[in-house]
């Protein structure tokens, strides 16, 4: 072994190609499922039945797609998915909005305006993240049922801007713990207030951390499916739980194509929000994984 | 004055209505759910004290036991192979692999997607009519047998693989991370004292890693119980009760079998399994930056 190499293997072409062909199979592993609901997501369905599951369709068609956005059973309608996507959308746009402008205030509150017993808030507030919702399924009901919106979009906003306040102050605290407090005293001291301070002085610099916190709820929220199938009903029910429905609506032909290209219609958004920004997405994860 | 006094109350009027909804949303549902498993409550919630006697019924239903014995099954399984690959990955992607930030994403989107979706994919894969299987003897191997899925002692470990594939890239970010903290000074000394590349890694990396492996250890423990999502979507519980889990259980005891006090107190318990895990981990990673 040569003294000038630095970490790492260093090593003959014989290990790295070993390196390379293990990682490539594993990337291979991680792709396979998403590669065969891609491509028989545009097989006729005869052809799923008799041919290969990897093999690339001899017919091409879009039909499946269609029938899954607009016309496939989901439970007893024959509506498609479309208008649950939509109700997904209604719901979770709020929800990520009210979160996210809630946790960025507790943030502030909890690391510049500090108050005896704030430590035992956020210790509170951040157990709230762990907690398996099951405990809350029962209560959970009987208030939305006591508030009128039992089965609503608003009743799941709620409960998703409940049940994501723990995350999104847990990344301002974190993220605004790290801001200098002596810019916040100086502008206290010119008489500067409360909302003020928060407008001018930390939010110009807060882009970074909404961003990854605008990901963790969005990536949370539409792939909910506990509170969804618990609380939603026609008008409400997100696309989680009517692809649910679609995948395991017994009775007639299983339309194993319509299924792939649903599932992919339901993957899509947060796809296409991890490809676009994958790099906020993993710091999200990482904050997540409550590093204090 | 006035204004001070105003300045003093707004950022605990601020936090206020977090607060609120968390100590409503969170602790008084834990009350309440506890309460609730204290009665004679079935399909709707009612107040007949009972003591502990749903708790004693629950221990003595062989269905409960089948859900705990398969969560340590799959909890155990999931949490192991998901720390052993992602460690095995980071320390091959560490090795100044070109395309690592090609290969990186491919391992980690599946992270980004529904349990749902995951669930879905998995089900036609591993399903012996059309997926894996199938494939196999249309490829001319007419003895390969993978029918996991369909078997009741086997069922459960289909889980696993749906689980380990879906949460093992975030692992291997978890541990990359790690890998890229580590000083290269230390790397070089020992280099210098002609330790071999395998040796550095067995004695040095891999015991600086312990902080990640009780990261990954927390968050992987508190996913797999509270595991809903991908059950639902890839078993149904099925076939039987091979793959019911704690949260599965819960559901279908409060909501279909309508008996909530039983349901309630399996919920309790799953709350004391998480706590049991976090409030230890969350008391020691907090210490340390309380003075700031």
């Amino acid at each position: 072994m040569s003294a000038e190499k630095t970490a790492g293997v260093s090593g003959n072409k014989l290990a790295r190609a070993a390196i390379y062909s293990v990682l490539i199979v594993f990337a291979v592993y991680y792709l396979l499922p998403l590669y065969v609901m891609l491509v028989n997501s545009v097989k006729p369905l005869e052809e799923i039945r008799q041919g290969n599951m990897l093999a690339l369709p001899d017919v091409f068609t879009f039909e499946p797609w269609t029938k899954a956005w607009s016309s496939a059973q989901v439970g007893v309608q024959p509506t498609g998915l479309k208008p649950y996507f939509f109700n997904s959308i209604l719901m979770v746009v709020p929800a990520v909005a009210i979160s996210t402008i809630l946790g960025a205030l507790n943030g502030y509150v909890l690391t510049k305006w500090r108050f005896r017993g704030d430590d035992i808030v956020f210790g509170l507030i951040l157990l709230s993240c762990f907690i398996p919702f099951q405990i809350a399924l029962i209560p959970a009901a009987r208030i939305l049922g006591m508030l009128g919106i039992a089965g609503t979009t608003q009743g799941l906003v709620l409960i998703h801007v409940v049940y994501g306040l723990g995350f999104t102050t847990l990344f301002f605290r974190n993220y605004y713990a790290a801001f200098p407090t002596e810019l916040i005293r100086a502008a206290q001291i010119d008489g500067a207030g409360f909302f003020q301070i928060f407008r001018r002085i930390l939010l110009p610099s807060s882009a970074p951390i909404i961003v990854v916190t605008v990901i963790w709820q969005f990536t949370n929220i539409w792939n909910d499916f506990l509170f969804g199938v618990s609380f939603g009903d026609f008008d409400s029910q997100p696309m989680t739980v009517a692809l649910n429905n679609l995948v395991s609506s017994s009775g007639g032909v299983k339309e194993y194509n319509v299924h792939f290209a649903g599932a992919i219609l339901a993957a899509l958004p947060t796809l296409i929000v991890y490809i676009v920004s994958g790099r906020y997405f993993v710091r999200g994860l990482m904050a997540g994984a409550v590093k204090g | 004055m006035n204004r001070n006094r105003l300045q003093e109350i707004i950022p605990r009027l601020v936090l206020s209505p977090s607060m609120a909804l968390i100590l409503i949303f969170v602790y008084a549902f834990i009350l309440y759910t506890f309460y609730l498993s204290m009665t004679d409550s079935r399909m709707l919630p009612s107040y007949g004290f009972v003591g502990f006697e749903n708790y004693a019924k629950l221990w003595d239903l062989r269905h409960w036991w089948r859900a705990l014995t398969n969560l340590a099954i799959f909890g155990s399984l999931y949490i192991i192979i998901c720390s052993v690959l992602g460690l095995f990955l980071a320390i091959l992607l560490d090795q100044k692999i070109r395309g690592e930030g090609f290969l990186r994403p491919i391992y980690l989107y599946p992270m980004a997607l529904s349990f749902i979706v995951t669930g879905t994919a998995w089900k036609w894969f591993l399903d012996p009519g059309i997926g894996l299987e199938n494939t196999m003897h249309q490829w001319g191997w007419a003895s390969f047998e993978f029918a996991w899925i369909k078997d009741r002692t086997l069922a459960i470990y289909t889980v696993v693989i749906a689980a380990v594939w879906q949460s093992s890239g975030f692992v291997m970010a978890m541990f990359l991370a790690g890998l890229r903290g580590v000083d290269s000074e230390i790397i070089k000394a020992a280099q210098m004292d002609g330790a071999s590349n395998v040796t550095i890694y067995r004695r040095i990396i891999i015991p600086m890693m312990r902080p990640v492996f009780l990261s990954a250890f927390v968050v992987l423990a508190h996913l797999a119980i509270k595991s809903y999502d991908l059950v639902i979507a890839l078993t149904g519980g099925g076939p039987g009760q091979a793959t019911e889990l704690p949260a599965t259980f819960m559901y279908s005891y409060t909501f279909t079998r309508n008996q909530m006090g039983i349901g309630a107190s399996s919920a309790i318990i799953m709350l004391v399994m998480i706590f049991s895990i976090i409030i230890p981990y969350l008391y020691s990673e907090l210490k340390p930056g309380r003075q700031r």
